[in-house]
């Protein structure tokens, strides 16, 4: 029967059908893509993970220094000095301030577009937030380079004047350009779309009974969006600041054209200086000798696990939340 | 039935994208191998045929230029340079799967060994082709020139001298109006052979404030990085009271930024191909026999002579490339490099041509080869 029939499956109501017992070439061939292309994923990230691993061993066995706490990167010279320590903290000191700036910005334009917006307003809106996110990074490289940073660098300078007894804000070389700052901005810009777009998805998923029970009850929007749909989103909005956190942790050319790739560790956002993973890669590779390459990608390794752990601790957030909240 | 299809079409398109990247991935090696007759026209002897060449990404676009001017004039010869970067050429030539290397460091010691016994006794040479010099831009405005010695340089580009009216900078140029201001100083963020020839400078004539090993990558503390020449040249456009480094080219075609002069010790010298010319003319060969492996004299002070400078060499066998490699073609090639028309050529792309004397000798050199 189920391997001749020319009816439409839907029409019948055995259950042989519904529960799926029914095997049709079709069905079988589907299957089999499917979870294909469910295995690849776990395949290629296994591969990854393995040629990482095995490319970057050489070059941690002939460090001469802690690969996890030098700062300098000489991974070519005799005999090779290298470590991640700058790397790490410039990678993480940018895409927490670009986080701090752009998750904020993003719930708001989420929250305007799905609560406050005109119907037709919100879906432009929408669309050209998520334009932004086919912009190539190169473009945000060179745009924050030429014509982003100099409206940043007054902003520095009022921020050192001004904020400068807060550490992080002083600039004693009175120089201001291609600092963390100016990389944490165009990565925030960058990231704006993944958090916007996502939290958006989440919004306006919270159910409208919710909604209208607490508008009806007399609350404010305000005092509805807080009541109703940040418990119910916020799984979802931190999942959203996860994404974008990666990928700020992994953005190369625009962070590599922008920072002044400086190996040391300095707090201070305004001055030139900073360092990432991505950028470092981008910026050593070409010239890098046996030793060199090994080391960049023993870098990598580090940053595939980092991303790995952001990754991780967000599934976690989400589930553990996930009871109370009544999502999914 | 419609599923069935999709599926269908779905399975056939995966099986062929299958397929067609299992092709993809066959990429063709080995060297050419036809070759045949010869004939002169003005200055290019054509032999008909192909090579494989790669190496520095420097001289890429001078050997570039030549490969098309030589080509135009020989339609039966073709020459592939790939711009793979020095340390590849030089493996790639030594595993005999190029017909020679373009490289910015002579090979040396044990790469010699190797190329050596892939040139089958040989033995391999090196052959200065294209000449470099580093110059130092700056954008001050209201000073057209402006005269720095190696210490002073040196000094800015360690951080210790700060101030563009620093003394140090005022007693070189009692001239200018030089601004108190603070010097922005832009280096190279990405590795490359230019930050290693203008450190090697720096280390050779200022010894004592510049303290670091020279090498690819910048290790002086402050000032900031830009990746590659084009974004330093950029950036010092860009930043009033700005300094830095980079090929001459680059600074020759700005509109806003300028090259300072170097003063060695006997006088201030122009950034210009020509009086680079000058300090790598007077290069000594360190090389045995053809092999023109050059010592350049950093702390040149004759007049005239601009001292951050550069060579770029063709790694080839002198004698002993297979036959299929096309020694005729490559020997062809390299005549024309050395050809007046063909170093006349490089001053227009920004580089510097080899000149007098050592000229001469990278002649007899390609003549001697076989």
């Amino acid at each position: 029967m189920a391997t001749t029939s020319h009816e439409p499956t839907t029409t019948r109501a055995d259950p042989e059908g519904i529960s799926g017992a029914a095997v049709r070439r079709g069905d079988r061939t589907f299957l089999g893509l499917s979870t294909g292309a469910g295995l690849l994923v776990l395949v290629v990230m296994a591969a990854i993970a393995v040629f990482l691993v095995w490319k970057a061993i050489p070059s941690i066995q002939a460090d001469s220094a802690n690969f996890f706490t030098e700062g300098q990167w000489l991974p070519d010279s005799d005999p090779p000095v290298f470590g991640i320590a700058v790397l790490l903290f410039g990678t993480l000191w940018t895409s927490i301030i670009a986080l701090v700036i752009a998750v904020p910005i993003g719930y708001g334009i989420a929250l305007f577009i799905a609560f406050y917006a005109q119907r037709r307003l919100a879906s432009t809106l929408a669309f050209i937030v998520d334009l932004l996110a086919a912009v190539p990074s190169i473009i945000f490289g060179l745009w924050g380079l030429y014509n982003f940073m100099p409206y940043v660098v007054p902003f520095s300078q009022w921020l050192s004047e001004y904020l400068g007894f807060i550490p992080i804000f002083a600039n004693s070389q009175e120089l201001w350009t291609k600092s963390i700052l100016m990389a944490g901005l165009v990565l925030a810009i960058m990231i704006l779309p993944t958090v916007s777009a996502i939290s958006r998805e989440v919004f306006v998923q919270v159910p409208r009974m919710h909604v209208e029970a607490a508008l009806a009850l007399g609350a404010t929007r305000w005092e509805m969006i807080r009541m109703a749909v940040f418990p119910f989103s916020r799984p979802g909005m931190i999942s959203a600041a996860m994404l974008g956190l990666g990928r700020a942790l992994g953005e190369t050319i625009a962070v590599a054209l922008i920072l002044s790739a400086a190996f040391e560790i300095n707090w201070a956002i305004t001055e030139p200086g900073g360092n990432s993973f991505a950028a470092n890669i981008a910026l050593k590779w070409g010239e890098a000798g046996e030793v060199g390459r090994s080391a960049l990608i023993a870098s990598g390794l580090v940053l595939f696990f980092i991303t790995l752990v952001v990754n991780m601790s967000a599934r976690w957030v989400i589930a553990r939340r996930k009871d109370f909240s009544g999502a999914n | 039935m419609t599923r069935t299809r999709l599926a269908a079409i779905a399975a056939a398109t995966f099986a062929g994208a299958l397929l067609l990247s299992a092709c993809g991935g066959s990429g063709d090696s080995g060297s050419g191998s036809d070759s045949g007759g010869s004939n002169v026209v003005g200055d290019i002897t054509c032999v008909d045929g192909s090579i494989k060449a790669a190496g520095s990404s420097a001289q890429a676009n001078a050997i570039t230029q030549w490969i098309t001017d030589y080509q135009i004039t020989c339609e039966g010869a073709t020459i592939d340079y790939q711009p793979v970067g020095s340390g590849a050429g030089v493996e790639q030539f030594i595993a005999a799967q190029t017909s020679f290397a373009g490289t910015d460091s002579a090979m040396k010691d044990e790469d010699l060994v190797a190329a050596n016994e892939r040139c089958g006794g040989g033995p391999a040479i090196n052959l200065p082709m294209v000449g470099g010099a580093i110059a130092v831009a700056y954008n001050v405005e209201g000073v057209d020139s402006l005269v720095l010695n190696p210490d002073t340089l040196a000094g800015i580009f360690t951080s210790t001298i700060t101030k563009w009216n620093d003394p140090a900078i005022t007693a070189l140029n009692p001239d200018a109006t030089l601004p108190d201001a603070t010097i922005a100083q832009f280096h190279r963020s990405d590795s490359s052979g230019t930050t290693d020839n203008f450190t090697k400078y720096l280390a050779a004539t200022a010894p004592g404030v510049w303290t670091f090993e020279p090498g690819k990558d910048w290790v002086a503390p402050g000032g900031q990085g830009s990746k590659g020449s084009d974004q330093v040249m950029a950036s010092v456009d860009s930043t009033p009271n700005s300094i830095g480094y980079v090929e001459l080219s680059y600074v020759l075609y700005s509109q806003v930024a300028k090259a300072a002069s170097i003063d060695n010790g006997g006088g201030p010298v122009e950034a210009t191909s020509e009086n680079a010319a000058n300090t790598i003319s007077g290069a000594e060969v360190v090389g045995e026999g053809n092999n023109l492996a050059l010592k350049i004299d950093y702390a040149v002070s004759t007049p005239g002579a601009y001292p951050i400078v550069l060579v770029t060499y063709e790694g080839v066998c002198q004698t002993g490339l297979a036959a299929d490699q096309n020694p005729a073609l490559v020997k062809a090639f390299l005549q024309y490099a050395a050809s007046d028309a063909a170093q006349g050529d490089l001053i227009e792309a920004g580089y510097v041509p080899i000149t007098g004397d050592l000229l001469t000798k990278v002649r007899a050199a390609v003549e001697a080869m076989s």
